[in-house]
């Protein structure tokens, strides 16, 4: 039991006592160093380490706004919100997912697709967070799964506000639609605020007052766990949802003028000269917007995008078509105006026109001739010959400095994005663009709206209404008024005067204006065929462009191409002319003459402003 | 540290009564360090857990079986200790070689005997077994032992180090080295040999990295020099952890309110990581007051070592005493980013009993060395 071989028990308790006084320095130190990786890590590094773990548990999960709905100028909706119904399935509360996805099958169609999707979407997710399985739920399909929920834990349906547009292609260029945000636009929009919004105004209202209709993003701060599963929310900030736009348009004249149109290709702007606002503005043919909302497919897009009627093209807008003979009345006015011709000055009308020096004969459209012609007669009859003369005599300057002022030439700056500017040639503008001088016979087929005059039918519409109510040119405006849905407070946007054409003789526009009259209610004149009923006056001017069709493909067969080559036909018109209400611009592509095919559009439409519903 | 009690026993016998600390052979300054620590532990836990009155009530058993058995051992004379100790390593070492052939696997290891009523680490027992053994072997010879008895010292311990290894268990492993060496240094050896030895074993580092060690365990060593390498894989554990004891500061986040392990962000915060609870949630005061702690142990269990009457308690006192405080290093060390992670948990705080069982049973030791001194005045 004792080892007892050369022990020292003295020294052994002296040589054991030092090292443990070796021991105990050494545990001194080592606890010294961990105290100071505690105090360099609580201490000096506590403010990296608290804002690490603030980052850590804190998530800030976005509460899309509800976007502002677009009315007509009488209330009714023309696009809003509705929700659509997804399927989802939240795995760790599923006791067997082979058998609810089978029993899911038997309640809702579930394809081979949405099968493979939804288990490539599970591999992905956490067992606590919803994973979508069916998209647009039917709402039949939305009741068979609800009625048997006790059958089915897990499984829940999620609704998500999705725009929609009740009357379709009604007005579609106009209003335009939301679509999925894309790299482009996300690049250039406020991140923050669209966190949570997947949509974005694409085109038409939709786009150009997207910040008014998508409203301001809310937040709810929220502590979630290492796996992000929310344990509580911290902070609520609701969103402001987006502002109601009302428009000015009118849908049931909308609907007349689409109607009016039918399956022609061409364009309806009617506006309130008095103010700007756009009554109806049409393009034909249009689409249906609310396949663009959710994805449209490829086959439907390629369809529409390559179609030779090209339904997306905003003709209103962006339809550049040579003026013709609606430009009569102003060549005319300007020719009063400028003190060129007298209302009493006549010219004998053969049927062609020759400047000095030239034999080339520009012909009028009545190859007999309209004999002894005044203004009057001209505008009435759409005489060529006189304003040839005329606009020779006015010479180019004078003419685009007037016509500018009606706003021809450049963008009127309607609320929506993407207008043309179309073209009011001009000696500088010749020279910079095509590097030529200017030649009298341009001079002289500008007098009649052709050669290299271009204009929308917003533009004609715009430039009539300024002719209607001497010389007040108004910016044309879709919307008329915005609606906070917090507090119910409507906004009305002032109309904007943008020019007052001056005017140097009252009896001069009196004199156009009554010629126009005649267009219509004068036995000769060249509309007189949407007399018949009438029962408000109007004053119109009818006109027929020579063709450069908008949608010129080398591919078209030769019936296409005849088709394609006929001229384009034009009517502005407004009424009543005591007090005028409404302006109308028609552009029918390809339509013939504009007194048979455009003149009974723009009547329709007066009869749909100023009469309302009655026959 | 010494509260008069044992100048007090020193002078006349006491009265011992069955509440007689003397008569359970109780050392009270020890005792109640131990009961605020382990008090403490339960404090911490009961967050860590997230309010789990049933782990709760697990830990409190464990607790209460490791008290019993603390008690148990103090009863035991150092002498019998001393006669059993060949024997209980040799059983040891028979029932370690068993592990690889019978032993159950958890968590890709296999360490656990199931031996039909409860399941048995032998590696755990071997923390005890192998000081006892060294101790009892070097007690023999000389002081300083000549450098063939350390070699032998050495061998005994690296025997049963060698089969906990392949287990595999590298904490457990190192703890049985560092109680066996600390044997040996405290005999008195020369700081050559220690310089000698810490020459081999910087030598051996490299071989041991390419031959014995496990891809895990490599993996541990190369996230615990770069954790953000593998931010989302190994290095998860250290970085969460780091970040819960930075943000604690200097007064913590209050009891139950810390973040980082209230919402799972910590890994395994119950056990190896209790410690990041407690700094995050009591900061760098009390962290302090928790070292404070566990310094009242260590220098009760080395005051106890200097007060031993034998070379073998002596040596057996210090090895258990240090290696309770490498426990804490290097828990420590590991959860703040200063150690590589090996699995060891804090000891007497960490959930789990078979640690808990050990280190009481070390205490028991204690507490039987020094209440079981012959009464010698000096």
């Amino acid at each position: 039991m004792e080892h007892l071989e050369l022990k020292d028990p003295q020294r052994e308790q002296r040589l054991f006592t030092r090292r443990l006084i070796v021991a105990v320095v050494a545990v001194f130190l080592l606890m010294g160093a961990l105290v100071a990786r505690m105090v360099y890590l609580q201490v000096f590094n506590y403010d990296h380490y608290a804002t690490l773990s603030q980052n850590n548990r804190v998530a800030i999960l976005p509460l899309p706004p509800t976007r502002g709905l677009i009315y007509d100028r009488e209330g009714r909706v023309l696009a809003e919100n509705i929700p659509s119904f997804t399927l989802e399935i939240v795995p760790e509360k599923v006791p067997d997912l082979e058998d609810t996805l089978q029993r899911l099958g038997r309640l809702v169609r579930l394809t081979e697709e949405d099968l493979k999707r939804f288990h490539k979407r599970l591999r992905r997710n956490s067992a606590f967070k919803a994973v979508p399985l069916r998209f647009r739920l039917s709402e039949q399909e939305v009741a068979r799964v609800e009625a048997r929920r006790y059958q089915f834990p897990g499984v829940q349906v999620s609704s998500e506000l999705v725009r929609h547009y009740p009357y379709g292609a009604l007005a579609v260029h106009a209003i335009g639609y939301v679509g999925q945000i894309n790299e482009a636009e996300l690049a250039k929009l406020d991140a923050s605020n669209y966190k949570g919004t997947r949509r974005i105004g694409k085109t038409g209202i939709e786009r150009y007052y997207e910040a008014l209709l998508h409203g301001t993003v809310g937040l709810r701060r929220v502590e979630t766990n290492a796996q992000g599963r929310i344990i509580r929310t911290l902070e609520r900030i609701p969103p402001i949802p987006g502002r109601h736009i009302y428009l000015s348009l009118d849908a049931r004249v909308q609907a007349a003028a689409e109607a009016a149109l039918g399956e022609r290709r061409g364009s309806v702007v009617a506006l309130d000269p008095r103010n700007g606002e756009v009554l109806a503005i049409a393009s034909r043919p249009g689409y249906d917007p609310n396949p663009f909302v959710t994805g449209i497919d490829g086959k439907t897009y390629r369809q529409l995008a390559s179609s030779p009627d090209r339904p997306l093209f905003d003709r209103a807008l962006r339809g550049r078509y040579p003026p013709g003979s609606t430009i009569k009345p102003l060549i005319g006015l300007a020719g009063l105006e400028f003190g060129i011709v007298a209302p009493a000055h006549r010219l004998y009308c053969p049927g062609w026109y020759m400047l000095k020096n030239d034999d080339h004969r520009y012909r009028d459209w009545k190859k007999t001739g309209h004999g002894p012609t005044d203004l009057n007669k001209a505008i009435r009859e759409s005489c060529d010959v006189y304003f040839y003369d005329l606009a020779l005599n006015l010479g180019i300057d004078r003419i685009s400095s007037y016509l500018g002022q009606f706003g021809l030439g450049r963008p009127t700056g309607i609320d929506l994005h993407g207008e043309a500017g179309g073209l009011l040639p001009s000696r500088a503008w010749k020279r910079r663009v095509k590097r030529q001088p200017w030649y009298p016979g341009e001079t002289v087929i500008t007098g009649i709206g052709q050669g290299f005059n271009l204009t929308t039918p917003l533009q004609l519409a715009v430039a009539t209404g300024v002719l209607a109510t001497y010389g007040l040119r108004f910016q044309p405006q879709l919307a008329r008024a915005f609606r906070d849905p917090t507090s119910d407070h409507l906004l009305y946007i002032e109309p904007q005067l943008t020019t007052i054409v001056p005017v140097v003789e009252k009896s001069h526009w009196d004199y156009v204006i009554r010629a126009m009259r005649e267009v219509v209610h004068h036995r000769h004149g060249t509309a007189h065929n949407i007399e018949q009923g009438v029962s408000y006056t109007i004053a119109g001017k009818t006109g027929t462009a020579q063709v450069f069709s908008i949608a010129q493909d080398a591919e078209y067969n030769e019936e296409e191409v005849a088709e394609h080559l006929r001229d384009h036909a034009l009517f502005v018109a407004f009424a009543p002319l005591e007090n005028p209400r409404v302006v109308v611009a028609v552009v029918v592509e390809n339509g013939g003459s504009g007194g048979t095919t455009a003149a009974p559009i723009a009547r329709a439409i007066l009869d749909s402003v100023l009469l309302g519903d009655r026959p | 540290m010494n509260l008069g009690l044992d100048s007090y026993l020193g002078q006349r016998e006491p009265a011992r009564g069955v509440f007689s600390l003397r008569r359970w052979h109780l050392d009270w300054p020890l005792l109640l360090s131990l009961l605020v620590l382990t008090g403490s532990g339960l404090l911490i836990l009961y967050s860590a857990t997230g309010e789990s009155w049933d782990m709760m009530g697990r830990q409190l058993t464990r607790l209460a079986i490791a008290y019993l058995v603390m008690i148990a051992v103090a009863q035991i004379p150092p002498q019998t200790l001393l006669h059993w100790a060949p024997w209980v390593f040799a059983a040891g070492i028979v029932l370690l070689a068993a592990v690889p052939i019978f032993g159950d696997v958890g968590k890709g290891a296999r360490r656990w005997l199931d031996l039909g009523l409860f399941r048995f680490q032998p590696s755990e027992m071997m923390k005890i077994v192998v000081p006892m053994m060294v101790a009892w072997y070097l007690s023999a010879k000389p002081m300083p032992p000549r450098p063939h008895h350390v070699l032998v010292a050495l061998v005994l311990t690296a025997l049963p180090m060698g089969l906990i290894v392949i287990q595999p268990d590298l904490g457990t492993a190192l703890l049985i080295g560092a109680a066996g060496v600390f044997v040996i240094l405290l005999t008195g050896i020369s700081w050559r040999y220690l310089a000698g030895f810490t020459v081999f074993v910087a030598a051996a580092a490299p071989l041991a990295w390419f031959y014995f060690m496990h891809d895990y365990q490599r993996q541990r060593v190369l996230t615990f020099l770069n954790p953000e390498s593998d931010p989302l894989g190994a290095g998860y554990h250290i970085i969460q952890s780091k970040i819960a004891i930075g943000s604690g500061g200097v007064w913590g986040k209050g009891w139950l309110n810390g973040t980082q392990s209230q919402l799972d962000f910590l890994p395994e915060r119950s056990t190896d990581f209790i410690f990041s609870v407690f700094a995050e949630e009591f900061g760098l005061v009390g962290v302090i007051v928790l070292f404070v702690l566990y310094l009242l142990v260590i220098l009760r269990g080395l005051y106890i070592a200097s007060q031993a009457q034998d070379c073998f308690t002596r040596l057996l006192a210090g090895s258990l005493t240090l290696t309770f405080f490498v426990y804490l290093f290097v828990n420590v060390g590991m959860v703040s980013g200063l150690l590589p992670v090996v699995g060891i948990p804090l000891p007497l705080v960490s959930y789990g009993g078979t640690s808990m069982v050990t280190l009481m049973a070390g205490f028991g030791i204690l507490m039987s060395i020094h209440t079981h001194r012959r009464l010698i005045t000096h």
